[in-house]
């Protein structure tokens, strides 16, 4: 029993913060989001019920930002892992100037997100001086000017998945040069005796040694592309709604303090809603990962 | 089918990078593995068994020299191409696939004419797998086996693509001592059944000793000496040779050759009609001891070990090489050592003779 007290001594200080900052915080989402018009000056609110969630599946701003955010998930999260996985293997199997390539791959990690969002604008936005670069570099082939950044919806589209991918890209080279090279390489050689095509090398050998660690990649990229927000608005600007970019973070936010601030119980209904989506695709990938994932 | 070597060597580009010489790692080897053999590459750690094997294989590739299996050239084949089956020392099973799975890995492979169909591969499977008598583990994955049967499967693996040669790299180093004894007579067994070209590495005299056709002692990648395991035995090259087979180990002392004589300190112990003076080691096998009270050889009286089936005396000597002399001699003997000393006569056939200097055998 003193050994036990002990223990919940040491424990408190970090329990204490999560209760106040984490336990609490959701159960007064939960409940923000059945009240109706619940106000935070006054503490008052009109009735209980589904009302926010009506309202908000029913907003097309909130239709708009959850449309956004499937595509993001959808494109970015198995195109990153899977260039992840191609520039990981090519990494592994150079010896010359791999060290180089490795620090240029892993360079978006530790560059500040202004310059890289600068660096996308000289790229991509059109100005009164400019096209961009990429839309310069269209016209030379014979192609139309193209405004990335305030024009078509694709092309708005393309650059936030571009952005998106090129981002996280570095952490899942990291993880996944890392993993490659826990193979034991006599895996390989007794594959290599065997007479075993390249591609069933990796389908049938690299990708099942490797899979927990694809797994986690793909686990958190799905979360992470679930709650994009702060990339959106480093190309787009705070006004995601106006250029038809927002995302469901982004949607809560703006309910919360953007210009149509000031519905708490709008942004807990599409918080729990968000936290529903991304629940039930968690679940999902675990069910599937029992059958493809092999554990050491 | 049998495997020539044409003075193959390996050099390896040195770890130390101030030093500038090559590793040799295989020197020059230049012999003839007979077909349907089992033979035995020997050597102590790091002398470059491994690497003859690899180079047999084609997982290296070879610094200078040939590799000809039967009359065919495979010095620049890749592995694949060779039709070698390669049994790692840890084993090198796909732990994510079961023990039927890592078996038809290889079949798989195959492609165009060779392509099985699903039922020919079931087929060869169970073969491979009753030749190895694993036949009811094929659905299990190799954590779930002990060493032995791990061992089992990979051997499988390896025949299941009936390869023209088996390669086996320490085979039994990571079984323990019964289950080590157990899989060697297997090994033999599965040779002979197969009648595969076997060769295979070890550390290990006893298990080179006991199982291959031949053997092939080697150092520092110097092939030493190639042949039958008794002829190796009763007729080492040279005193490394001498010393590296045979448990207990040969005892060596300091001797000189003098007017006919061989002398251990000042007393001749053995005849040695017509061979020049001159410094020697004299090695003699542990069986190779007599008791003799009136025997030339006095050493002091240390223990005696018995062992149930004989008996081992171990005693000292001032010119002896090493710590103790270990003489083995048949239990019922009554040793005398009542003074601290035990004196023996030698058989003159256990014994052998090293010139000094370049340690290599002198016939008499």
């Amino acid at each position: 029993m003193k050994k036990n007290l002990t223990a919940w001594l040491c424990l408190l200080p970090a329990l204490l913060f999560l209760l106040v900052f984490m336990v609490y915080p959701l159960v007064d989402v939960l409940i923000y989001s059945f009240e109706e018009g619940f106000n935070f000056a006054s503490g008052r609110f009109f009735g209980t019920g589904f009302y926010n969630y009506s309202y908000v599946l029913h907003d097309p701003f909130f239709i708009q930002a959850l449309k956004n955010t499937f595509i993001i998930v959808i494109i970015t999260v198995p195109l990153s892992t899977g260039i992840a996985l191609l520039i990981s293997m090519e990494l592994s199997s150079i010896k010359f100037l791999r060290d180089l390539f490795q620090t240029i791959y892993f360079l978006p990690y530790v560059t500040n997100t202004l310059a890289v969002g600068l660096v996308f604008m000289i790229l991509f936005k059109k100005t009164a001086y400019s096209d961009g670069l990429i839309s310069l570099l269209i016209q030379v082939f014979g192609g139309p000017s193209v405004d990335f950044i305030g024009g078509p919806y694709w092309a708005k589209m393309f650059v936030m998945c571009f952005y998106t991918i090129w981002i996280v890209l570095p952490f899942k080279i990291l993880i996944l040069t890392s993993a490659l090279a826990s193979v034991n390489p006599m895996y390989y050689k007794a594959a290599q005796i065997d007479a075993t095509p390249k591609w069933r090398v990796f389908y049938k050998i690299t990708l099942p040694m490797i899979s927990p660690m694809v797994f986690y990649l793909v686990i958190t990229g799905f979360i992470g592309a679930f709650k994009a927000y702060s990339d959106e608005v480093a190309l787009f600007g705070t006004d995601l709604n106006a250029a038809g970019m927002n995302t469901i973070v982004g949607y809560v936010y703006d309910m919360l303090y953007g210009n149509s601030g000031g519905y708490p119980s709008y942004a807990s209904a599409a918080a729990l809603i968000l936290f529903t989506i991304v629940f039930t695709i968690t679940t999902i990938n675990l069910l599937v990962s029992k059958k493809t994932v092999y554990y050491n | 089918m049998k495997i020539v070597l044409k003075h193959l060597t390996k050099r390896f580009p040195n770890r130390n990078k101030k030093i500038k010489e090559d590793v040799i790692a295989v020197n020059d080897f230049d012999f003839e593995i007979e077909g349907g053999k089992l033979i035995g590459l020997l050597g102590p750690s790091g002398c470059g068994k491994s690497t003859a094997l690899n180079l047999i294989c084609g997982l290296e590739k070879p610094t200078e020299g040939q590799i000809f299996f039967d009359d065919i050239d495979v010095t620049n084949l890749p592995p694949e191409n060779r039709g070698v089956g390669l049994v790692f020392q840890n084993y090198a099973l796909y732990p994510h696939l079961t023990v039927r799975e890592n078996i038809r890995f290889p079949l798989e492979n195959l492609r165009g004419k060779d392509k099985l169909s699903k039922e020919e591969m079931e087929k060869r499977v169970q073969e491979a797998a009753a030749l190895v008598q694993i036949s009811e583990l094929l659905d299990r994955r190799p954590s779930e086996m002990s060493g032995g049967q791990q061992q089992r499967v990979a051997i499988a693996r390896a025949l299941v693509k009936m390869p023209r040669v088996l390669l086996l790299d320490e085979p039994l180093s990571n079984l323990d001592a019964r289950l080590r004894l157990q899989t060697r007579e297997e090994l033999k067994r599965i040779q002979v059944e197969t009648g595969i070209t076997t060769v295979f590495v070890t550390h290990d005299q006893e298990e080179a000793m006991s199982i291959s056709d031949t053997i092939v002692v080697m150092k520092d990648g110097v092939l030493h000496q190639m042949g039958k395991p008794q002829e190796i035995y009763d007729e080492p090259v040279n005193l490394f040779v001498a010393k590296f087979l045979g448990t207990p180990q040969i005892n060596v002392f300091e001797g000189k050759i003098s007017g006919g004589k061989v002398y251990i300190d000042d007393k001749a112990v053995l005849d040695a009609e017509g061979v020049a003076d001159r410094d020697v080691y004299v090695a003699i096998r542990p069986e190779g001891f007599v008791v003799d009270k009136n025997g030339a050889l006095t050493c002091k009286f240390i223990n005696r070990e018995v062992m149930g089936r004989d008996t081992s005396v171990v005693a000292t000597h001032d010119k002896f090489l090493g710590e103790n002399i270990r003489a083995i001699i048949p239990s019922e003997e009554a040793v005398d050592h009542e003074d601290g000393t035990v004196s023996f006569s030698l058989k003159p056939h256990k014994v052998r003779l090293f010139d000094k200097a370049t340690e290599e055998r002198i016939k008499i």
